[in-house]
């Protein structure tokens, strides 16, 4: 049965990495879902966080896969309920559409206006995907202009810590 | 600068020369050239031989590496030149085979340009490659070389590419090589656990028909003698794969025969039999499993292997010995008991008698006219040496070849096994001869592929390597033939070939030659070519539709077997 994986790789800054990593996806035909990289907790390792929809057995293939993968420190898996995670997105509304019940909407989501220029202001709201999506569906009435969704940063509910893998 | 720096150039020769490199197989070019005139001034310390393809160099430095056990090295420009060696890099890799190809690359302000030869080599090579990595600057190439050579020939090894631009190799730097022993990111030999050897000791003592199937990772491992004592020791029947062929010799007691689509009836049939299944340093491959869900079962396996990603990926262990299978073999030898297994090995020779009743007879003494490709390999097996090498191509000459070639040790056997290459065989031979010019090498091809790398007979003339081709010729493509005829309803879609006059090309470029179409000139040509102490090219021309058997039709299941 699929479910909803994320996938948390701890790699060297090394060129080309994130290709390698990809083509591990692309040569199995499998969808990535989310991506985000960014500098981890220890200077020079990165971490690189990939939601993907697959089987079990799938992802401990993916998994070592990418262990394989010279420059790969160490990769682990997780379902959804083992880890504590958020994505950003950012909403571009006209400032015509302002209106007192954009700030009602705002409020009620936990959102906020990070920038208000002469023609819109961007709202950003933080939070799992579903939240971000209902945001956006609200929105829809006041004239979303654009709209973007960052990938999946997560941590790990269990204890343990890449240094042991250094 | 000072008078101490020497160019980015000679840096990527001393290196090679650091690393104990013998030979490079190679081809220059435009953005090669700085490391090619460096090299004018080493060839008494490492020998360059220049092959007629790049395709050529690298599976050259293939067959080297795979008889030698040492790193093959391997060198082309940008553009074409890198682009020729990608088949062999995905070779090498599904094969584990350590190389290091070393390309060169357009100067680095060019990069991305569309400049003159320049291709993305390391973004075409990474799916083929166990790494890679493109230098740019002068002080980063000593580096690169050493961490190479150590991925290389490390843990499972396997080929990688330094792709280095022409400024880096015209700029002066330092040369003060470091020899690569440890990547932080890297661990290619995973502990191996006592508790889990324990597991797998108890499930082989308590088994009624455990079974031993061997790869190649034996040889990769240096394992041969581990395995011989553990096989020794415990009694337990063993079949190889194409790959770990030679691993033991096929005279062991306990060795039953051959695995996969082309190999042995009894191995193969029995693999559904036994009740333990214990794998050293194989990956299960589908030519090995036929239909996986129908394989094996009936078996707890256990599974000794280097490569985590390879545990569980197509067949699922029981227990998983990760770890370096020389270790695990010897630890797994103390923990078993002393046994035999007569009644079981006897179910094995029972079929073994079987398959030499329907097929082997026929193929090796068959009575019809045409030659069998069977019989040329029986009068090989007749005159060679017991350390003789095999190396061939892609097909049924290959097939059959390795199911009746007597391998005696451990490094004779070498062939394109996982990514089935044709045009593979003929530059393999030659760098499988140069590792040992005394050695007697073999090169069994078929009439297709070898008119895929056909112009390697040039280098092996230039380096009067004593190879000894034996051209099987059907004029057909003769393993797809044999699909179209028991699957496609003998449609035989451009399969037959209108061939050239093979002897007056080999005779052009110096081999002593023969052809043979009547079976009683076969036995004295074999003999002959084995007395010629150069080059020698044998034609045989063998019955134009034989089929090899036994076979597991592609989607079958091992037990499905056939005989004919």
């Amino acid at each position: 049965m699929n479910k909803k994986y994320t996938i948390s790789v701890f790699t060297e800054n090394f060129i080309g990495i994130l290709s390698r990593i990809t083509l591990i996806f692309t040569r199995r035909g499998i969808n990535i879902d989310g991506f985000t990289a960014s500098e981890s907790r220890e200077e020079g390792i990165y971490r690189i966080t990939i939601v993907v929809t697959t089987s079990e057995a799938q992802i401990i293939q993916l998994t070592k896969q990418i262990e394989k993968i010279i420059d790969v420190i160490k990769a682990f898996y997780y379902l959804d309920e083992e880890m504590v995670f958020q994505e950003i997105a950012l909403y571009k509304i006209p400032i015509d559409s302002i209106d007192a019940g954009l700030e009602k909407v705002i409020r009620q989501h936990n959102a906020r206006i990070i920038s208000a220029e002469k023609d819109f202001v961007v709202i950003e709201m933080t939070g799992h995907k579903e939240e971000t999506q209902e945001l956006l569906e609200v929105l829809k009435d006041f004239n979303v202009l654009e709209f973007v969704r960052s990938g999946r940063v997560a941590v790990a509910k269990p204890m343990e810590t890449i240094d042991k893998y250094l | 600068m000072n008078d101490s720096q020497i160019r980015g150039a000679e840096i990527v020769i001393k290196s090679l020369v650091a690393e104990n490199a013998r030979y490079i197989f190679g081809y220059p070019g435009g953005a090669i050239m700085p490391v090619y005139d460096a090299l004018y001034d080493y060839m008494d310390r490492i020998l360059h031989i220049l092959t007629r393809h790049e395709q050529g160099a690298i599976h050259a430095a293939q067959g080297y590496a795979r008889v030698s056990g040492q790193v093959g090295v391997c060198m082309a420009t940008s553009g074409p030149g890198a682009t020729n060696l990608i088949t062999g890099l995905a070779d090498a890799l599904i094969d584990s085979t350590p190389l290091v190809c070393i390309t060169g690359q357009v100067a680095s302000h060019l990069l991305g340009t569309d400049a003159f030869q320049e291709t993305d080599v390391v973004g075409i090579s990474m799916p083929g490659t166990k790494w890679n990595i493109q230098v740019r600057r002068v002080e980063d190439i000593a580096p690169a070389i050493a961490k190479g050579f150590h991925i290389a020939r490390s843990g499972r090894p396997g080929p990688v590419l330094i792709d280095i631009t022409k400024d880096a190799q015209t700029s002066l730097g330092d040369f003060n090589y470091v020899p690569c022993l440890n990547i932080r990111s890297y661990r290619p030999y995973p502990k191996v656990e006592d508790h889990i050897i324990e597991k797998a000791a108890s499930l082989i003592n308590q088994a009624r028909k455990p079974y031993v199937l061997f790869g190649q990772g034996v040889i990769l491992g240096k394992a041969e003698k581990a395995l011989q004592a553990f096989l020794d020791k415990s009694g337990i029947p063993a079949a190889c794969t194409l790959l770990g062929t030679g691993a033991i010799s096929e005279e062991h007691p306990n060795f039953v025969g051959k695995l996969g689509m082309h190999g042995n009836y009894g191995p193969n049939l029995l693999t559904n039999q036994c009740d333990v299944l214990i794998a050293v340093g194989m990956r299960f491959d589908d030519r090995v499993t036929g239909d996986v869900k129908r394989y094996a079962k009936q078996a707890k396996v256990i599974h000794l292997e280097l490569d985590p990603a390879e545990v569980d990926k197509t067949v699922k262990s029981e227990v998983a010995v990760v770890g370096d299978c020389r270790i695990s073999l010897e630890k797994l030898t103390e923990k078993v008991e002393k046994k035999t297994h007569p009644d079981w090995i006897k179910e094995f020779r029972e079929l073994e008698a079987e398959e030499k009743r329907v097929v082997v007879g026929n193929d090796l003494s068959p009575t019809k006219v045409g030659l069998t490709m069977g019989e040329v390999i029986r009068h090989i097996n007749e005159f060679k040496a017991d350390d003789a090498i095999l190396v061939t191509d892609v097909g049924q000459h290959q097939m059959v070849a390795w199911r009746y070639f007597e391998y005696k040790t451990s490094r004779t056997q070498v062939t394109s096994g996982g990514l089935g290459t044709m045009g593979f065989a003929l530059p393999a031979a030659l760098g499988a001869q140069l590792h040992d010019y005394n050695r007697q090498v073999i090169c069994v091809v078929g009439d297709g592929g070898i008119q895929m790398t056909f112009q390697e007979l040039g280098t092996i003339m230039q380096t009067k390597a004593p190879v000894k081709v034996v051209l099987l010729n059907n004029n057909f493509l003769g393993m797809v033939r044999q699909w179209q005829q028991l699957f496609f309803d003998k449609r035989y879609s451009f399969t037959e070939l209108d061939n050239p006059d093979f002897i007056k090309i080999a005779e052009a470029y110096n081999f002593k030659v023969q052809k043979v179409d009547e079976r009683a000139d076969l036995r004295q040509a074999v003999a002959e070519m084995f007395v010629h102490d150069g080059p020698y090219f044998l034609e045989v021309v063998v019955e134009k539709e034989d089929n090899v058997f036994p076979m597991i039709a592609s989607g079958s299941s091992v037990e499905e077997v056939r005989l004919s």
